[in-house]
């Protein structure tokens, strides 16, 4: 029938789009983009799902996340093991997350994640100056990167614990102007 | 065979229910507990439990001929351990016995013929029903309504899992979840849309969910073939992704704008230019299709011809040239009243576009001024703009964000010093103050030139720059006084997205006086050629008349009329506009296209490659690479569009030409921001701007729409050119339609309705209208704040229950889980409060979140094995099955009862 494309099955294909924000086209050409990351590495056949994990230092490496401070938070959070080496399907996920058409409420999830540093599902002191040093590459003075974060504890902390939980981050995320759209990576 | 697969179907349909009515034996808690705590479905379970594994089997994609052999043993086993547990359970009813008998019988007549599944289940049921009714009096009743309740649930179920489907992208589970999950309730629906249907009903059932399916994917392909047909967008998204967002919605504005054009551009070009040319007189006969015999030599010179005069002036760019024939071809086309409404036309859709856009952009931004408490928060967790793909564009965010950072840590400390506020103040009306200088200034200068403009074309041989004065010293403020704006700027100290609202502002007004002036100017001119025009149409007259009288010709011969171009004419005042509009437009295309390659290329070359030779370092320092102004951009866009509008009616070809122009700069700008511009210092976000840009937009086309709104209103057309040649005023060309084209009453009703009378009351309702809407806008605005702050003391209040909440959950599972045992024995006395237990056990389930429901589950299933003899497994047949990691996680999920 003349159809060229035998990477993945037409079931996949179907599948992959009821889990994704992604039409044919796109999950097509971001295979091909996790492709050329690992030519090597990944196959260009996936009808049976082999077990392809491409190492965050590639990853890493796309445009798209190069310059962007929070790019192994990203693909730890998107990483089955949280090494940041991620199979096809974590792609998809992390860039289906990220794309413009998925809703505010899994965006907010995945941010809570991203800034969460060391996974104990609540943002505390410490992962609030971990962002804030890497948002401003450490320019600001210590005593400048405490007091912003008690600013945001003060404003966003509901329930005054001195840490963030995602309710209180989703609380704070949801009223953001901004947050839609610039919480997206286009591919 | 044609009977086969929806036999199978059915039996698929059977056990699937079945099983999901015993309570999934996936998990061995519940499948335990349930059975005895409502016996009275448990008849047709089994019946159920026998078509499970051949229904998986058939999902699976072979249908095996055997499996109703392998479904007896299963169903043997069933009924053995069933028998256990009812011998093991001490509080065992008589009912339950007898069910167990009617089950005997059952399980005979399944044993016997396998045509009995093929029957329609529907009909099946309804002979269990009775077969059981005799011995079953009692519970008979219980069992229907239990059926049609299980039916209800299932359904239920399926809906469920279809919106699990549909929302399968909005989980936050891993793909491989999502996958497995996804599969598992493909597989669910599509064994119990069979089971769904009822009777003849079925088959219109599965027809719809195939015309859903397809509905679906059709709807995905449109999709995919939209988001393939918007243009640019590749590029766009690359100029995003370099600059951020603020200079892509420049872009993005053009685009929009390319479209609207192309609109105005199909309505006029259709409507008007196309019938003119195919059906109107031929070029060169009668005098407003000619040109004039002084001009004709150098009609077709470039220098004329590139000041739209000669051929250009006398062809269907422009209004001079169309007839006022009133039906022109043998469509009896009414070229005149075309012409009138499509001016008229031009304006409405501009109008309702642009408003229309305007409310979709402001639907999206409800939450404003809820940002004032998250200052700190917004710009820790959403400064960052994910979209940057490119390290200068980094950097330099990182150094705005520092610096916003910085500033908003000042703001903080000193946001109650406020110690230079006379300088402050005192600078800020200085500023202010020279600016309004500059813009007078420019006003004058405009007005002064143009009146000079007027001396010139009176007088012969002028020189190139004395004709094209006034486009020079427009287009020369327009490059100079923004960036003086902008130094002038820098005294008043304002934040910098304040800076630009005020800059944008300045610039518009800038741009405003001068188009104002332009027209007033403009406006002189045509009073002028007005008086002349009695003048002119005397002498046309008289020399026809003389013509056609004079002596000295054979008067047996009729004379050969005048030739069109010795005919003497009037100025066409309405030409004359049309032609001042174009040459405008185009001299601001080529001024921008010009410094656009001098300011931003030759400069970025220059920069780029003296860099190797230079005494300083050229990149950093002095001219550097040029940034894309924003707010220059869009404003020229903006006016250039106000000029279109105004051009329109008196030019019909200058929409044309707008779209070759905004086509062009389309590629010529992103080019030149990719080659040679670098992304701005502070990189500000647009999003928010983009109604201010389109608010300026909409006063434009108001401000635009004045003139020309005069001019045919007021004005009296030129007597021997244009569409409305001969008429006092050129909307009298609707009353003409009106009388002579529509029956006499319709005339009436028109007369009637442009009664004073009539409009002043109809203007009166509007603005009642308008008032009252307004009020009830405010009043469903306050309603929506203080529902806001009611949601906002729920929250608080949720907020603190949870906390007291969190330490008692374990507690509450412990209590869910004696409840539910608890339920379970009543159940077991008194099978007709099945249903009530099941409701009950739903209530004790309800509470438990996701989050607390495995919490609950946990002490549920290390409780029961205590309250139940260790016989009372779930089968291991059964299990079997389910060892599938992803089924058992899914079915969990299934099992949960409906919220």
């Amino acid at each position: 029938m003349g159809n060229k494309q035998t990477v993945f099955t037409h079931e996949q294909l179907e599948e992959y789009q009821d889990c994704t924000f992604f039409t044919r086209k796109e999950i097509m050409r971001l295979f091909y983009r996790y492709q050329d990351l690992a030519p090597q590495l990944v196959p260009l056949d996936y009808t049976s799902c082999p077990d392809v994990k491409v190492p965050y230092e590639l990853i890493g490496t796309m445009p798209e996340l190069k310059d962007n401070p929070f790019r192994l938070r990203i693909a730890q959070v998107f990483s089955e093991d949280g090494d940041g080496h991620m199979t096809l399907n974590n792609f998809l996920d992390m860039f289906s997350v990220m794309s413009e058409m998925a809703p505010r409420d899994l965006k907010a999830y995945y941010a809570f994640k991203i800034y969460d540093f060391n996974n104990d599902d609540y943002i505390c002191m410490w992962d609030l100056e971990q962002t804030v040093t890497k948002l401003t590459r450490g320019e600001l003075s210590a005593e400048e990167v405490s007091l912003v974060c008690e600013k945001v504890l003060d404003e966003a902390d509901g329930d005054h614990d001195g840490r963030l939980s995602l309710e209180d981050f989703q609380n704070m995320i949801l009223r953001a102007p901004d947050f839609l759209s610039t919480f997206h990576i286009r591919i | 065979m044609s009977h086969r697969p929806q036999g199978l179907g059915e039996e698929a349909g059977g056990g699937a229910r079945g099983r999901s009515r015993s309570g999934s034996p996936g998990t061995g808690d519940r499948s335990g507990r349930r059975p005895s705590r409502k016996p009275a479905p448990k008849a047709e379970g089994v019946t159920g439990r026998c078509g499970g594994p051949a229904g998986q089997e058939w999902a699976k994609g072979s249908p095996r001929p055997d499996s109703p052999q392998r479904k007896q043993v299963e169903h043997k086993r069933h009924r053995e351990e069933l028998g256990k547990q009812k011998r093991s359970t001490a509080r065992r009813t008589r009912e339950g016995r007898k069910k167990k008998n009617g089950k005997a019988s059952l399980k005979e007549q399944r044993a016997s013929p396998k045509k009995e599944k093929e029957v329609p289940k529907k009909e099946m049921w309804k002979q269990l029903k009775k077969r059981r009714s005799p011995s079953l009096a009692s519970s008979a009743s219980a069992g229907e309504s239990l059926s049609e309740e299980e039916l209800a649930r299932i359904l239920e179920q399926v809906e469920e899992k279809k919106k699990l489907i549909t929302h399968m992208r909005n989980k936050p589970w891993p793909m491989a979840k999502k996958l497995t999950e996804l599969r598992e309730a493909q597989e669910f629906v599509e064994k119990y849309e069979g089971a769904l249907g009822k009777g003849k009903g079925k088959r219109l059932y599965a027809y719809r969910m195939l015309m859903t399916k397809k509905w679906i994917k059709f709807k995905r392909d449109f999709d995919n073939f939209k988001t393939q047909c918007i243009p640019w967008e590749m590029k766009i998204k690359d100029i995003e992704s370099h600059f951020g967002s603020s200079v892509a919605s420049y872009f993005i504005f053009l685009r929009w704008m390319y479209g609207v054009n192309l609109v105005l551009f199909g309505l006029i070009f259709g409507l008007v230019i196309i019938p003119e040319v195919l059906m109107g007189m031929p070029y060169g006969s009668i005098p407003r299709k000619t040109v004039p015999r002084a001009e004709e030599e150098r009609a077709m010179d470039f220098s004329v011809l590139w000041d739209f005069e000669g051929y250009i002036k006398y062809s269907a760019l422009f209004y001079g040239y169309y007839n006022d024939q009133r039906t022109i071809g043998w469509l009896r086309y009414r070229l005149p009243m075309a012409y009138f409404m499509v001016g008229v036309s031009v304006f409405g859709y501009s109008l309702m576009i642009v408003i229309r856009s305007m409310a979709s952009n402001t639907q999206g931004g409800t939450s404003e001024g809820e940002g004032d408490n998250f200052t700190f928060s917004f710009k820790m967790f959403t400064s960052w703009d994910y979209l940057i793909g490119n390290s200068e564009t980094a950097d330099n965010k990182y150094v705005s964000i520092t610096t916003s950072f910085k500033e908003s840590i000042v703001d903080e400390q000193e946001s109650n010093k406020e110690e230079n506020i006379h300088l402050t103040r005192f600078l800020r009306v200085l500023a202010n103050f020279l600016i309004i200088c500059c813009l007078c200034g420019s006003g004058y200068l405009i007005y002064f030139v143009v009146k000079r403009s007027q001396e010139f074309s009176k007088m012969q041989n002028v020189s190139w720059y004395e004709r094209n004065e006034v486009e020079i010293v427009m287009s020369l403020l327009g490059m100079f006084c923004p960036p003086l704006f902008e130094t002038i700027a820098a005294l008043e100290n304002y934040h910098p997205r304040i800076g630009l609202k005020w800059q944008l502002g300045r610039i518009f007004a800038l741009f405003l006086g001068n188009l104002y002036t332009f027209l007033l100017a403009l406006m002189d001119d045509v009073h002028l050629k007005l008086s002349n025009e009695e003048k002119i149409k005397n002498i046309t007259h008289w020399t026809l008349f003389n013509y056609y009288n004079s002596s000295g010709w054979n008067e047996s011969v009729p004379r050969p009329p005048l030739h069109p171009a010795d005919v003497p004419r009037g100025s066409c005042w309405e030409t004359a506009v049309g032609i001042e509009f174009v040459r405008l437009t185009v001299s601001d295309m080529l001024v921008t296209y010009i410094t656009i390659l001098v300011g931003d290329f030759l400069r970025a070359c220059f920069v780029r490659f003296m860099n190797y030779c230079w005494c300083w370092d050229l990149e950093a320092g002095f001219p550097s690479y040029a940034e894309f102004d924003i707010s220059g951009n869009v404003l020229g866009l903006i006016f250039n569009q106000g000029m279109i509008w105004m051009g329109s009616f008196y030019a019909p070809g200058l929409v044309g030409i707008n779209v070759l122009r905004l086509l062009t700069s389309m590629y010529f700008q992103c080019w030149a921001v990719m080659s040679s511009n670098v992304p701005h210092e502070r990189v500000f976000k647009a999003s928010r701007s983009n109604n201010f840009y389109m608010g300026l937009l909409l006063l434009v086309l108001f401000l635009s729409l004045l003139p020309v709104a005069y001019t045919i209103m007021s004005l009296p057309p030129s007597f021997d050119c244009g569409p409305f040649s001969g008429k006092n005023r050129m909307y009298d060309v609707i009353q003409e339609t009106v009388e002579n084209d529509f029956p006499t009453f319709l005339g009436k009703i028109f007369a009637f309705i442009a009664n004073p009378g009539l409009i002043i009351p109809a203007i009166l309702l509007m603005f009642l209208a308008i008032y009252y809407l307004n009020s009830v806008s405010k009043t469903l605005s306050r309603a929506n704040a203080q529902l806001r702050k009611k949601i906002q003391a729920l929250r608080e209040v949720e907020k603190s229950h949870k906390s007291v909440k969190g330490r008692a959950t374990a507690r509450d599972s412990e209590d869910t889980a004696k409840g539910s045992s608890k339920n379970a024995t009543k159940a077991g006395t008194m099978p007709h409060s099945a249903s009530q237990s099941q409701t009950l056990g739903k209530k004790a389930q309800g509470p438990g979140t996701s989050s607390s429901a495995s919490g609950t589950m946990l002490p549920a299933s290390s409780h029961l094995p205590i309250s139940r003899p260790a016989g009372i497994r779930p089968d291991p047949g059964h299990a079997g099955p389910q060892t599938h990691p992803g089924r058992s996680a899914s079915r969990k999920s299934a099992q949960r009862p409906p919220h």
